[in-house]
């Protein structure tokens, strides 16, 4: 059952590049299908953050001595090539943060509490992360914004004519997810985009899980904020960027306060740095920022289209394999997903699901995907959620499956 | 039986098994073994938080015995299977000996991930819940 697909990729020849995979968990060879709350780290990236603590660690941007001048010019080739990745017109576009989280709070609490008032209206929608739901919720209760939902339908896709009713001269900010994490509906983000544009509302992207899945550019989308999370794109954990067009970032306050963000401190007035490190408090991440790099340079290697390809026919498979199982009932078949499969199976609790697969070497994720509201809409308390990656193959699914079957087998 | 003689019992039954699913399946048929609770009984003040599955303990004093009853939402087999085991082991003990309790069999059976995942959060909690009506019948008694 071997993938016989048009992939130009060699699956077996990436799999050596992660070394994470080569391993029996309870006595079982591993099967990685969580890649939706991380993915695993190839061999360069390992290895671009040992090279960096081995040989040129240092604090960046004042050191006058060479391995600051070195690390400096690790971070800064990072900033470039993640301007390259998402298209950004400038340099100074690109923030580094902590992760997708902290980009949308960086927003919220800097654009949000300076620019929003009283009886603003903040869109999102059914399917976000709690991290694009709770700090505008939090925004909205400091500042008396109204936030407003767009509903899903039962594939999952969103309600455009429903988003175009909910949009009016009072609506300044829209904040929607690129692709869902917990069902991998692919959302017309260009759309969305658009419409709330001709409102004149500001609109911030979450791309945690259409970074590392589709080819993005910032400005085709014309996206005023896009966020992402290094670790979801073959990188490092605890590293994320903010994209946000120039002038938007420049008319807006620092968030955090400390080194790094000032041009001049004294005990009566302090003046902030430029773009991008007016948001950039603190010694940043430093190692991870410089590996990041080769996480990009790792994708584009093996071709985002590839990926997308090789992807795409698992989950195509997936689906088609788990429709022979009774009683499993796929939670989001949108038109347009990435390879993410949701699923609930009749009689059977979710973490039961989970425990009885991790028994057997195979690690997905359980429960409510930090998306309760959606839960709440199909009417279900979680799921259960396979991931791909483009180091999965259709044997792994095989097992996915098999390890079903004794499940079922085991509780009915 | 003692507590310590149950779990003596229960480790001996475990040690039957080689592997983790055969463990989990034993738990499983205990929880399907388990009398279910009185749905007047599944309430807010009887649920163990901490579980991502719906759990419920309930306890009744009969003379110097504490007794347990316990309950999941019906699709959550493993944790019924759970509260069935600690069942097992507390219920019908003096309510000191089961505040007392060391509960060494758990490490001891092996069931790798029901204890180290997620659900041993529920786990410890409903170990918790048995142990506070276990202490508080003792104050009470005293």
């Amino acid at each position: 059952m071997q993938s016989a697909i048009d992939t130009p990729l060699d699956i077996q020849k990436i799999r050596q590049d992660f070394p994470i995979l080569d391993q029996q968990v309870n006595g079982r060879p591993l099967v990685y299908f969580d890649n939706a709350a991380t993915n695993q780290k190839p061999l360069p990236v390992i290895h671009a953050l040992t090279r960096y603590y081995e040989g040129y660690n240092a604090n960046i941007h004042r050191g006058i001595h060479h391995l600051a001048e070195q690390a400096t010019a690790a971070f800064e080739a990072s900033r470039r090539a993640i301007q390259e990745f998402l298209n950004a017109k400038h340099w100074q576009e690109i923030i580094f943060t902590y992760g997708t989280t902290d980009g949308i709070n960086l927003v919220a609490q800097s654009y949000g509490r300076h620019f929003l008032k009283e009886g603003d209206e903040i869109i999102i929608s059914t399917m976000e992360h709690h991290s694009n739901i709770v700090p505008w919720q939090m925004l909205c209760e400091e500042k008396g914004c109204i936030l407003k939902v767009i509903p899903v339908n039962d594939n999952g896709e969103l309600l455009l004519d429903e988003y175009e009713k909910l949009l009016s001269e009072k609506t300044k900010f829209v904040s929607c997810v690129h692709v869902s994490n917990a069902l991998g509906t692919i959302n017309p983000v260009k759309t969305i985009i658009d419409k709330a544009h001709a409102v004149g509302a500001v609109v911030l992207i979450d791309g945690a899980q259409a970074s590392s899945h589709l080819e993005l550019d910032v400005q085709a989308l014309d996206a005023d904020f896009y966020v992402l999370s290094a670790h979801k794109l073959y990188g490092p954990t605890g590293m994320g960027v903010l994209y946000g067009k120039r002038a938007i970032l420049d008319a807006m306050p620092p968030y955090r306060g400390g080194g790094e963000m000032i041009k001049e401190v004294t005990f009566a007035k302090t003046t902030y740095a430029d773009l991008p490190y007016k948001f950039e408090a603190g010694t940043p991440n430093i190692a991870d920022v410089v590996a990041v790099k080769t996480a990009l340079e790792y994708m584009a290697g093996l071709g985002k289209e590839a990926i997308a390809a090789h992807e795409a026919d698992l989950l195509h498979y997936a689906t088609e394999q788990l429709a022979g199982l009774d009683g499993l009932r796929i939670i989001g078949q949108a038109k347009h997903k990435i390879g993410v499969i949701s699923f609930v199976m009749e009689g059977i609790h979710h973490q039961d699901i989970g425990v009885i697969l991790d028994q057997q070497g195979i690690a997905v994720r359980t429960g409510h995907h930090c998306t309760m509201p959606l839960m709440q809409r199909f009417g279900i308390a979680g799921t259960t959620r396979a991931s791909f990656a483009v180091y999965n193959t259709r044997d792994e699914v095989d097992r996915l499956v098999q390890g079903l079957r004794r499940v079922q087998k085991m509780m009915l | 039986m003692t507590i310590n003689e149950k779990q003596d019992e229960i480790i001996d039954e475990f040690d039957l098994f080689e592997d983790q699913l055969d463990k989990t399946q034993y738990i499983i048929d205990l929880g399907k073994k388990l009398p279910p609770m009185a749905e007047s009984k599944k309430t807010d003040e009887n649920r163990i938080m901490g579980c991502q599955s719906k759990v419920w303990v309930d306890a009744e004093l009969k003379g110097d015995r504490l007794y347990f009853y316990g309950d999941s939402e019906p699709t959550a087999q493993i944790s019924k299977g759970l509260v069935g085991l600690l069942i097992r082991v507390l219920s019908g003990e003096k309510p000191e000996d089961i505040a007392n309790a060391d509960l060494y069999f758990i490490p001891r059976v092996g069931m790798g991930n029901l204890i180290t995942s997620l659900r041993a959060g529920g786990l410890a909690s409903m170990i918790e819940r048995m142990k506070a009506y276990g202490r508080a019948y003792s104050t009470v008694k005293q």
